[in-house]
């Protein structure tokens, strides 16, 4: 359907040196949201960029191996089951739906509980939006899986 | 027609203009989408949620239920785009469009 693999040194030698990188810049663009610019989204959409990026060079069978779209399916839905606890938990302890400040971390105060569970939210939408953009990917690719 | 069209399409366009005569100045502090409930997010954030961004405080924490959704319009697009474009391993020979070409030809 699609090359195999891309036959040219320069770029497997670029894209298998650059993946790293784009993978650790998006955990930083994560991480960081509560800093700067950046959170969930975005960084989900650095992840899943960088997983096509090696099904390109790699062609569609090894990078199946290696990253298998059933995977992605899989991240998506965890993604979104993370933050559907995070919404479900603090109402099991007290509070109202996402209402962080009940989560049960019982070792830090109310403010702080409030900035774990914004990044616990944050963790589940960049798990959420990498899984389906692999997911969209890979099915509009029409490779069988 | 087409001048009338133009004039017409002029016409609005300058009463559109006029509308905006009326809008509040850019980052006025007294205008109402700025008296509401913004001055509460910007002046709390730090000590509610210690988060210094109030972008992401308001995003994850305060509009929470708004963050949830869109994520789940995401999800839903991506189940939406594997219901319809899925091709199942080992089905070659009996896809609907083989199907359609053999009849046509």
């Amino acid at each position: 359907m699609i090359k195999q693999h891309y036959q040219s040194i320069i770029v497997q030698t670029i894209c298998s040196l650059l993946i790293p990188f784009i993978q650790l810049f998006a955990l930083y663009v994560i991480f960081h949201g509560h800093y700067g610019p950046g959170g969930g989204f975005q960084g989900g959409v650095l992840l899943a960029v960088s997983i096509i990026l090696q099904r390109l060079y790699l062609g569609i069978k090894i990078s199946h191996q290696k990253f298998s779209p059933r995977l992605a399916m899989a991240f998506a839905a965890v993604g979104l089951l993370i933050y559907g606890l995070a919404g479900i938990i603090p109402m099991i302890f007290g509070g109202s739906f996402l209402d962080y400040g009940n989560l049960p971390l019982f070792w830090v105060h109310d403010a702080e509980r409030r900035a774990l569970g914004i990044l616990i939210v944050e963790i589940g939408i960049g798990l959420g939006v990498f899984g389906t953009l692999v997911l969209i990917f890979d099915n509009l690719v029409g490779e069988r899986w | 027609m087409r001048w009338l069209n133009l004039f017409i399409m002029l016409l609005f366009a300058v009463l559109m203009l006029y509308a905006t005569t009326g809008l509040p100045g850019h980052a006025d502090p007294q205008a109402p989408a700025n008296t509401h409930v913004s001055p509460t997010y910007i002046e709390d954030t730090i000590k509610d949620t210690h988060t210094p961004n109030v972008v992401t405080s308001v995003l994850a924490d305060y509009r929470g239920y708004d963050t949830l959704g869109e994520t789940v319009v995401i999800f839903t697009a991506g189940l939406a785009c594997v219901l319809i474009l899925m091709k199942r391993k080992g089905n070659d020979k009996t896809t609907l469009s083989k199907h359609h070409r053999s009849d046509h030809m």
